[in-house]
């Protein structure tokens, strides 16, 4: 679907917040087109070993479910409440106070009740509690307990693929509940019966075989990337080198393959590129390990680990010391709290210390991975880097949190302090819209698709709106964020609700101001547009 | 529905009482076998629903940051919103817990000129607070009847509530603020179209019988007074379990017991758990150390990886191709 055929952003922009006549367990899903995305093919599901492949559509009467689904569901669901402290809690305390309510950006793009984390979550925790407590079992609608029907499952995808897991609700619960949790879990057990959306699975399936979510090959990842060393060239005049599966190497560097992909993650990657050559990095890419992203965080807990062993796997093979991640929002959150519990311990590395400067990254010493914000924002603290930021003096900025790094993270002040040794004119967007409160581009989770766009509107009006007022304000045309899925999705957004501000990532606006040994005269950002006021 | 149903079932739970409150046998039963039977279902049921949380492990360290995580040294952290130690945890619980911190993050979402606004929204924070608070002292003024002598704490909080000494007996500011705090709640989930859309029977009936126990509560200590002396004996008696029937029936302090009991036998088993369950929240009790200490997984199990072995099997011409090292030629 393309942006010509959703309604226009006055018409999206009629939003009501009056819940509809009906009581919500009394009010069925409707499978509008622009709102979902299209099923898994079956050829994804069976490279995953994932079960029940078939061909079907959300939009169809028959989803064509395992005859025994139910039964799957809550033996799933029973298992799950054992294994996530997590899940059995978030399904017993909540008091329904509804300070999550108008937290979440699909709710504040659709004013439909059930994307309030709040019902989001009901809509499983009543099937928790007709069949594991007393309570629902006895008193059934009373105490807020129904049936497991299909209808309910379908419920359960259309809104559990209406949510980003950017986990805002969670930080304005008194109880800290968090329905990214609840989301993968019902994720996980859609799954399980053989319930998907594929731009989830299609990277998936992709990773697992060719190491990246776009399935590039070799031979295609060293095109790209020496193909970006070509415009670095044109650009600066220095040729820089692209170390790809080097054994030997110190740092094994690993990012978004989107980033080498697609504009405008390409002049994010050229950015890295530049860094690396002008401090001297004794680096490398692999192929095996070239994806930063990791899709099975949006499909299963079992998926994230079978797609993360490979970056660990990677830096033992290549017999790297520790390990550079870029910038990539999902993926961090996977590497911050996920990677080490689930593929470490990482006792074949060092402890990451800079090469540079130094500095030894304490906050990386088990996990041994550091982010390049970090590494970064180390540099220039230490002098390493001559920066020339009035070569971003064309750009008028804003930054945008990405929500894993935000809110699974904390990681605030880096990106920051790039942004302000690059560049003269940054500002903020509102308060209530940046760092742990930041919105989601709308599009994050797997959701990106084109055939969801009205919903990815939607979910990404918040933001869209946060950014329109800086542009009035101060003039601001770009969007600087840290997340490959935010590069390529804001982009739309931007398109669509506050045309004229392009998208970009921080190594970008670095690459840009970074004078690098014997480089030309630059009259050109990394883009070939003219710089200067 | 759900409303109407809850003051419904409140009703009846009354009703039965005032029933059953002319024989002597049910004054029997509620004064001296139900404060057992309710002190049993409230204690296992509390210890039941604690060590069910328990048992399920924390598989993985999902704290949601609040503020700048701990990184380079240079840079400042916020210890509270994202903490890096043992200190900073024990902070933002406590913020939670006596302050209700991330309630006071509330804000109100609106449209206005086509766009969305947040704005302030506290009211949800300082009346839950209020109405929290005035339930904990409430709570603690109770105990001037389970001890003998009066624990002087007991009785220095009793005269601080009563402060202002208006009527006789005082009016405790902890009632006042108590009612005010419930009728907030109330109303705030009766009227608002959006909570009234989410509420469930429980979320009123939770409300509506705070508000009865409170009701009789008040109504016996400023307008029909009960005797005292009776009610430390009843309550004395429960506690060196020597349990006597009071010789005089009193329907309104019956109600108010029998509406107690309802509320304490309950409360284990309902969403009333979150004040224990609030300590257990994985995203809220767990220090963001997660790149510098290592999290254990018990049930961690090895998957089905994609190995390189295999990777390189599938494209090692193409690597070849490509000019990129492979291990097998």
């Amino acid at each position: 679907m393309s942006l010509a055929k959703i309604p226009p952003p006055e018409e999206l922009m009629k939003i009501g917040y009056k819940p509809p006549a009906t009581a919500w367990m009394e009010t069925p899903v409707d499978f509008r087109p622009g709102t979902w995305s299209y099923a898994a093919a079956a050829k994804n599901l069976a490279a995953l070993d994932m079960p029940n492949p078939r061909a079907w559509q959300p939009g169809d009467a028959d989803w064509k479910l395992p005859e025994n689904w139910k039964r799957i569901i809550l033996d799933g669901m029973k298992e799950r409440l054992e294994k996530y402290r997590s899940f059995r809690l978030f399904m017993d305390i909540c008091v329904r106070c509804g300070a999550c309510a108008d937290k979440c950006h699909f709710y504040i793009g659709s004013g439909d009740p059930k994307n309030m984390p709040v019902l989001r979550a009901e809509l499983i925790r009543s099937v928790y509690r007709r069949y594991f407590t007393a309570s629902g079992r006895c008193f059934g609608k009373l105490a807020g307990a129904r049936d497991l029907t299909e209808d309910v499952l379908k419920e359960w995808f259309y809104y559990f693929y209406q949510c980003t897991e950017c986990r805002r609700c969670s930080v304005f619960c008194p109880y800290g509940i968090d329905q990214a949790e609840i989301t993968m879990i019902g994720r996980e057990l859609l799954n399980l019966v053989g319930c998907n959306i594929n731009w989830v699975l299609e990277p998936a399936a992709n990773c697992l075989r060719t190491g990246n979510h776009l399935g590039i090959l070799p031979g295609g990842m060293k095109d790209m990337l020496e193909f970006l060393a070509d415009d670095i060239e044109d650009r600066t005049g220095v040729r820089v080198e692209v170390p790809i599966n080097k054994k030997g190497a110190d740092i094994l560097f690993v990012t978004p393959s989107a980033d080498y992909f697609a504009d405008p993650g390409t002049y994010t990657c050229m950015g890295y590129l530049m860094l690396f050559h002008e401090i001297g990095l004794n680096y490398t890419f692999s192929t095996y390990a070239s994806e930063g992203g990791n899709f099975g965080l949006f499909t299963s807990h079992e998926m994230i680990k079978r797609l993360n062993a490979k970056i660990y796997a990677e830096a033992r093979r290549l017999g790297v010391k520790w390990i550079l991640g870029g910038e990539c929002g999902h993926m961090w959150r996977v590497i911050h709290q996920y990677m080490d519990t689930m593929n470490g311990p990482a006792d074949f590395l060092e402890e990451p210390v800079s090469p540079i400067t130094g500095t030894r990254f304490e906050n990386a010493r088990s996990t041994r991975m550091v982010h390049i914000a970090e590494f970064t924002a180390d540099l220039i603290k230490n002098g390493k880097l001559k920066l020339e930021p009035s070569r971003n003096d064309h750009i008028r900025l804003t930054f945008h949190d990405s929500c894993n790094p935000a809110r699974a993270m904390g990681l605030f002040e880096e990106p920051r302090y790039i942004i302000q040794k690059s560049c003269n004119h940054f500002y903020e967007m509102a308060e209530d819209t940046i760092r742990e409160k930041t919105f989601c581009c709308g599009a994050g989770a797997g959701l990106g698709n084109d055939e969801n766009m009205e919903m990815r509107m939607r979910g990404g009006m918040p933001r869209a709106m946060a950014v329109r007022d800086v542009v009035q304000k101060h003039g601001v045309n770009r969007l600087g964020c840290i997340c490959a899925i935010d590069r390529a999705t804001l982009t739309t957004l931007m398109d669509y609700w506050t045309p004229g501000v392009a998208v970009m990532g921080v190594h970008e606006l670095l690459g840009n101001a970074l004078v690098m040994k014997g480089e030309k005269e630059r009259t050109t950002d990394l883009r070939g547009e003219e710089i200067g006021g | 529905m759900n409303l109407l149903l809850s003051v419904i079932a409140v009703f009846v739970i009354a009703l039965l009482l005032a029933a059953a409150a002319a024989s002597s046998a049910a004054a029997y039963i509620l004064t001296v076998i139900m404060p057992y039977v309710v002190f049993i279902l409230f204690t296992g049921g509390f210890v039941y629903r604690i060590v069910k949380w328990a048992k399920a492990p924390v598989p993985f360290r999902i704290p949601t940051t609040c503020g700048q995580e701990k990184s380079l040294p240079w840079i400042q952290n916020n210890p509270v919103e994202n903490p890096a130690g043992t200190w900073g945890i024990i902070g933002r619980m406590a913020g939670e817990v006596f302050l209700f911190r991330s309630l006071f993050r509330n804000s109100q979402t609106e449209i206005l000129d086509g766009r969305p606004v947040y704005g302030s929204a506290k009211w949800l924070w300082f009346f839950g607070l209020m109405f929290h608070v005035s339930l904990l002292i409430v709570g603690l003024r109770h105990l001037r009847f389970f001890t003998e002598p009066v624990l002087p704490a007991v009785t220095g909080l009793s005269a601080l509530d009563g402060f202002f000494e208006i009527g006789v007996p005082a009016l405790y500011i902890s009632d006042m603020t108590l009612l005010a705090g419930l009728a907030f709640l109330f109303l705030r989930r009766a009227i608002l179209t959006r909570v009234r859309y989410i509420s469930l029977f429980t979320d009123y009936f939770a409300l509506i019988l705070i508000a009865a126990v409170a009701a009789t509560g008040l109504l016996m200590r400023h307008f029909f007074p009960v005797d005292l002396n009776a009610v430390k004996t009843l309550a004395m008696g429960w506690v060196t379990f020597a349990p006597v029937a009071p010789a005089e029936a009193n329907v309104l302090f019956y109600l108010h017991l029998c509406f107690v009991f309802v509320l304490v036998a309950w409360l284990p088993w309902s969403k009333l758990m979150h004040m224990a369950g609030i300590f257990m929240s994985p995203t809220r009790n767990l220090i963001n150390n997660n790149r510098s200490q290592r999290h254990l997984n018990p049930w961690n199990a090895p998957v089905k990886v994609h190995s390189y072995e295999e990777y390189e099997d599938e494209f090692r011409d193409k690597m070849k191709a490509a000019g990129l090292p492979v291990e097998k030629e």
